[in-house]
């Protein structure tokens, strides 16, 4: 037997695989396929106080092996989340990390205090990370300030583990996971979207409503791998890696690399199983190599001397 | 909704750029119902990255079709599949159109690759022991996809097959004809298509329900990717994959 379970502060998780915030719905949409009890958990998609349409179409265009979006955070807001989705949900125990997201830091507290009367929530991820709503709030990840404010705000309004969700599109990401660990965050997760573009060139048109929106998906894999590194050797707190991640491979450099847990978005488009089948992949490597626990791979990269070329393609 | 490898038993070209595909999948076979759709990856590499969405032809004898032209690289890499090959679908996926409404005649529309979804759907409507009759358009005769449809009126772009002109101007003189039968329209075809439609039927005020072509991620609502806006500004958006692919088309704006 394979060691899967880790811990985010006090709380223990089944594995090590989770499916990132906005690319799993609330969880219920694929329950024929997917058995999302297998898995370490399920960030929900951000959570606002009040229900939001998203962007107009087109939210979506596929670029070279991604996927630039602009949904606009559409959700069906906290209360029906409270009232429709969490019940299910907590029936079938999936375990549910919510996202949040708001436009004041007022608006993160309360809905942070509505999903924290509720019951049903194991952790809460807070994202500060959105490329793709105009207003103000979401630039909290671009602004140390704000990160830090924000952090230690709804740091005193839970015991539960507190999760910064942070964004790529700043110069040194590093910074800011930092002020979340100094201000009590028990974990960071990264990245969210980088900002892309795409144009049609006959019409000379930007391929989605809002210009610019969120790439995401194999493309940006390089990128969150980087980023990952940047911030396990600036912080003590648990990194989950997100970013291109789409077969068992891609997990374990994130792990490798140094983050305690992974988080799966894009891929699930695709394949609505594929963080399971990452989940069993992980435990089978480890079985096959002899490593009593997932966690004995975390932050193993091995930067001493160089890869033979002929090698490193390999 | 199920995700499977299925194997492809048959392929028929159509003409230069529409093909046919048959596999053997008896779960969507006997399951499917008119309008819906399933996605498909077209192999395991990452460009093209996502799924390709495509109507549910027909289905015999356990086996599902479905017809595509090639639009870039997933159809593409679809046209080089051999037989015994297998395909990577999800589905079957979205609503179907609503066959239980109690109209005397039932008007099937269809442009381009929109036939695609009428054949299915004139079976399950002639099932219900409804009379239907057929429109469809094309560039040229070539395009037309009438196998499997019964009583069909063609218009095409050349005047090589039925009516030279557009399909809902062949509509619009049948509608003129039969203006005090209790009918409704079920189309699928290009957008400029069907905005055309949705005036007609206005005019004429008839039921008519529209399936769209709408780019999606993810094709069973998990990515809120395919939004589709609505009239109702209350409720704003809906999701083509899973509140679609088929609207009633005084619901949408187009
Ligand atoms: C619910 C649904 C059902 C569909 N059913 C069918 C079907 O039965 N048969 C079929 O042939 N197609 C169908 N389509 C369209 C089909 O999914 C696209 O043609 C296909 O995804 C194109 O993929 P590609 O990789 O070849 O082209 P891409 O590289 O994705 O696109 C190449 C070019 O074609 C354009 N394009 C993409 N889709 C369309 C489209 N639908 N119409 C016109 N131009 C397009 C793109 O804008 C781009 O310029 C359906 C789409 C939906 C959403
Ligand atoms: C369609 C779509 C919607 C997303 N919505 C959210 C969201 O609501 N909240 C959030 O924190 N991240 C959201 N993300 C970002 C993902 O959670 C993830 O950080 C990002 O996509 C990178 O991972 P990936 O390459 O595996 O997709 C979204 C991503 C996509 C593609
Ligand atoms: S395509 Fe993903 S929600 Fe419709």
């Amino acid at each position: 037997m394979v060691k899967t379970s880790f811990k985010i502060g006090n709380v223990e998780f089944k594995n090590r695989v989770f499916v990132a915030s906005g690319t799993f719905g609330y969880g219920d949409e694929a329950r024929e396929l997917f058995d999302a009890t297998k898995i370490g958990g399920i960030f929900t998609k951000s959570l606002t106080l009040k229900p939001r349409k998203g962007n107009p179409p087109p939210r979506i265009v596929e670029t070279a092996s991604g996927l630039i979006n602009s949904i606009g955070l559409a959700n069906i807001g906290v209360e029906k989340f409270i009232s429709e989705k969490l019940p299910l949900l907590k029936q079938s125990e999936v375990v549910i990390i919510a996202n949040i997201a708001g436009g004041t830091i007022d608006e993160y507290c309360k809905v942070l205090e509505k999903l924290e009367s509720a019951n049903g929530i194991t952790a809460y991820e807070i994202n500060i990370s959105c490329p793709n709503v105009k207003e103000g709030g979401l630039n909290f990840g671009t602004d140390l300030k704000a990160t830090a404010e924000i952090t230690k705000i709804v740091r005193r309004l839970t015991s539960k583990p507190i999760i910064l969700k942070l964004t790529p599109n700043v110069t040194r990401v590093s910074e800011f996971a930092k002020v979340a660990e100094s201000e009590g965050a028990d974990a960071v997760s990264l990245i969210n979207t980088l900002v892309g573009m795409a144009v049609n060139v006959k019409t000379r048109k930007p391929k989605i409503s809002t210009v610019t929106g969120g790439l995401s998906g194999p493309a940006i894999k390089p990128v969150a791998l980087a980023k990952v590194y940047e911030v396990v050797n600036a912080v003590k707190i648990p990194v989950f890696g997100i970013g291109g991640i789409a077969n068992t491979n891609d997990a374990l450099e994130f792990l490798i690399v140094g983050a305690k847990a992974v988080q799966i978005g894009t891929a699930n488009f695709i394949n609505p199983n594929i963080s399971v089948s990452i989940a069993n992949g992980i435990e089978k490597f480890c079985l096959d190599n002899g490593i009593a626990d997932v966690g004995m791979i975390v932050g193993t990269l091995d930067t001493t001397g160089n890869e033979s070329v002929l090698k490193s393609w390999l | 909704m199920i995700q499977k490898n299925f194997e492809l038993t048959k392929i028929t070209p159509i003409n230069s750029s529409i093909t046919k595909l048959a596999f053997h999948a008896p779960e969507i076979a006997n399951s499917v119902l008119p309008g819906q759709f399933i996605n498909i990856k077209v192999d395991e590499t990452t460009v093209p990255l996502l799924r390709r969405p495509f109507s549910v032809y027909y289905v015999q004898e356990n086996s599902v079709e479905i017809v595509f032209g090639v639009m870039g690289m997933g159809t593409k890499k679809l046209t080089l599949k051999k037989i015994g090959d297998m395909l990577d679908v999800l589905g079957p996926l979205g609503k179907p159109f609503n066959v239980s409404d109690n109209e005397e005649l039932s008007i099937l529309v269809g442009g381009g690759l929109g036939t695609a979804s009428l054949p299915l759907l004139q079976k399950h409507l002639i099932q219900k022991g409804k009379k239907v009759v057929t429109f469809l358009g094309a560039r040229t005769k070539e395009y037309l996809l009438s196998s499997y449809l019964t009583d069909v009126r063609t218009a095409t772009d050349d005047g090589s097959s039925g009516y030279h002109g557009t399909v809902i101007e062949l509509l619009k003189h049948f509608l003129f004809e039969n203006k005090k039968k209790n009918c409704k329209i079920y189309a699928c075809g290009p957008t400029p298509m069907l905005v055309t439609l949705t005036n007609v039927t206005e005019e004429y005020n008839i039921r008519c329900e529209i399936s769209l072509e709408t780019a999606m991620a993810c094709g069973f609502g998990i990515c809120q990717g395919c939004a589709v806006e609505l009239k109702n500004k209350e409720v704003g958006f809906a999701l083509s994959c899973k509140d679609g692919p088929v609207f009633k088309s005084n619901e949408i704006i187009l």
